[in-house]
């Protein structure tokens, strides 16, 4: 199941994990990536709360834990070149896997056709 | 700035548009930050092609003196900025700031000989106060900010290619020769100068016809337009100054490792020493050196370290040094790049001190300016 954040990320949600990326929208915004860092495995991060940095030539941006858990795994592909991030954002360029605290919070996250309707 | 603001425009604003910008305020003007292609993609392309910037809402100055002599002109100019204008060749072009009171830079600018008069340009952001200083301390001149001219930079390897193609005696300038010139019957006033670390022209060109000619030059593959984004990461790494970021009335041209830009006859024993504002504090900082300089920052890591992060001796943020003023990720260095001011015992290339990123210390070297090597026609 896919769901979206306003934030502009991602959620694949499988067995009570998340693979967490940002969207193809959020990647065309921020333009070519050049630096990505990515939370620690084993990190316990909150809903809303910092979960990896983003950087293009022009700024850094942040991005957000969509919702409580724990990271699993992280894509240091992309650390090592954030270019997939801007090439296959959806895909292979996805950030980190949380497992959720509660696999019931995703319900309130947005579906795929709500998403389009926020970017429109 | 407020959001109600009313943003100017320059005269390339509805060209900016087609050619699908995107647009942000800078200095009260509606300015292209990037085209389609993106920062990365457009900073490479200028220096390994030759790109085209708007740089309309930069002042550009007539500055004549009442007696019609270039002389009169320059020895006015000569009191508020401490470089040798008189012994500027006609046609030539130098660097200079105007200093205040304490040694302070209260902005840096382009001066031209143009004969019996000076062309000067300065920063958008501080054109306003820089008339009005003018027009207040030169009595002896006519100071009129031209606002019927934009102002284009083509800047790049093949910048001189592409300019050819409009007016081929392009191939006679070197680096800072400023001449009159006409493209497609539209006269202009072209210097060999820009501010990316590449060859590449600056030119001024009257409001009304500057569409036609940046659409002529951009009719040249090898020229696409580049919006402020990779303005500023081209002259970072040129470690060229950006006005407000790495100098301001708070640091003085010896901090800001100008003092190239003053040349002897304006230097203690020179032949017109001193007689700028803030001379006393800037030539004895001259003889005997500041406790801070500006200099370039190379990070050893990858994540770049951006304006304002602080600098410290140590990896603990005990010993806090000062600031970055600019910073980001260098395309052509394929890394990040900064530049700030340290205490001068840290100022030596090598020396390695440390950053504050998001709570972290990140190592970074005392870098030699540029980053990368010019390639001016000298």
């Amino acid at each position: 199941m896919l769901k979206f954040t306003a934030e502009h990320e991602w959620l694949k949600l499988e067995d009570g994990v998340a693979t967490v990326g940002i969207t193809s929208h959020a990647a065309e915004q921020l333009g070519d990536l050049v630096f990505v860092e990515l939370p620690e495995v084993g990190a316990e991060l909150s809903k809303d709360g910092n979960a990896a940095t983003v950087e293009s030539v022009k700024a850094a941006s942040d991005v957000y834990c969509p919702l409580d858990g724990e990271v699993i795994e992280v894509n240091q592909t992309i650390v090592d070149d954030p270019s997939i991030v801007n090439s296959d954002p959806q895909g292979k360029g996805w950030f980190f896997k949380l497992k959720l605290k509660n696999a019931a919070d995703a319900d309130a996250l947005m579906d795929e056709a709500a998403y389009q309707d926020l970017i429109a | 700035m407020d959001d109600q603001t009313v943003l100017k425009t320059t005269p390339l604003h509805a060209l900016h548009l087609s050619l699908g910008a995107r647009m942000v305020p800078f200095a009260g003007y509606d300015m292209p930050v990037q085209y389609p292609a993106g920062v990365l993609k457009e900073h490479l392309h200028t220096r390994t092609a030759s790109g085209l910037f708007d740089v309309s809402h930069m002042g550009q100055v007539v500055i004549r003196a009442k007696s019609g002599t270039y002389e009169d002109a320059a020895l006015a100019l000569e009191t508020l900025v401490p470089v040798d204008i008189l012994g500027l060749k006609p046609g030539r072009q130098r660097y200079g700031f105007f200093t205040d009171d304490t040694g302070g830079i209260l902005d840096d600018l382009m001066i031209t000989n143009r004969g019996d008069h000076l062309f000067v340009v300065v920063n958008a952001s501080c054109k306003d106060a820089d008339l009005a200083h003018m027009q207040a301390h030169l009595t002896g001149c006519n100071v009129e900010l031209l606002e019927d001219r934009a102002l284009l930079a083509l800047q790049g390897p093949r910048a001189e290619e592409v300019l050819a193609a409009l007016w081929p005696d392009v191939v006679d300038m070197k680096f800072m020769d400023v001449r009159d010139a006409s493209l497609h019957d539209v006269p202009c006033i072209i210097s060999r100068s820009g501010y990316s670390g590449e060859d590449g022209f600056e030119i001024s060109v009257p409001a009304d016809q500057a569409e036609q000619i940046a659409k002529a030059l951009l009719e040249d593959l090898h020229c696409q337009p580049i919006g402020l984004g990779a303005r500023d990461s081209l002259r970072l790494e040129a470690g060229l100054c950006l006005y407000g970021n790495d100098i301001d009335t708070t640091t003085s041209p010896i901090e800001a490792a100008l003092e190239w830009a003053i040349q002897k006859p304006r230097r203690t024993g020179g032949a017109r020493a001193g007689g700028f504002p803030g001379a006393d504090r800037i030539l004895g900082e001259l003889a005997n050196g500041t406790s801070r300089r500006r200099v370039g920052l190379k990070p050893e890591g990858k994540a770049p370290v951006r304006a304002h992060a602080k600098l410290y001796a140590d990896a603990e943020g005990k010993a806090e040094l000062g600031e970055v003023t600019s910073g980001t990720f260098g395309p052509s260095v394929e890394g990040p790049v900064a530049m700030g001011y340290v205490p001068t015992r840290f100022a030596e290339p090598g020396c390695q001190i440390f950053a504050e990123v998001r709570g972290k210390y990140l190592p970074l070297t005392v870098a030699a300016l540029p980053f990368i090597t010019p390639t001016y026609k000298r």
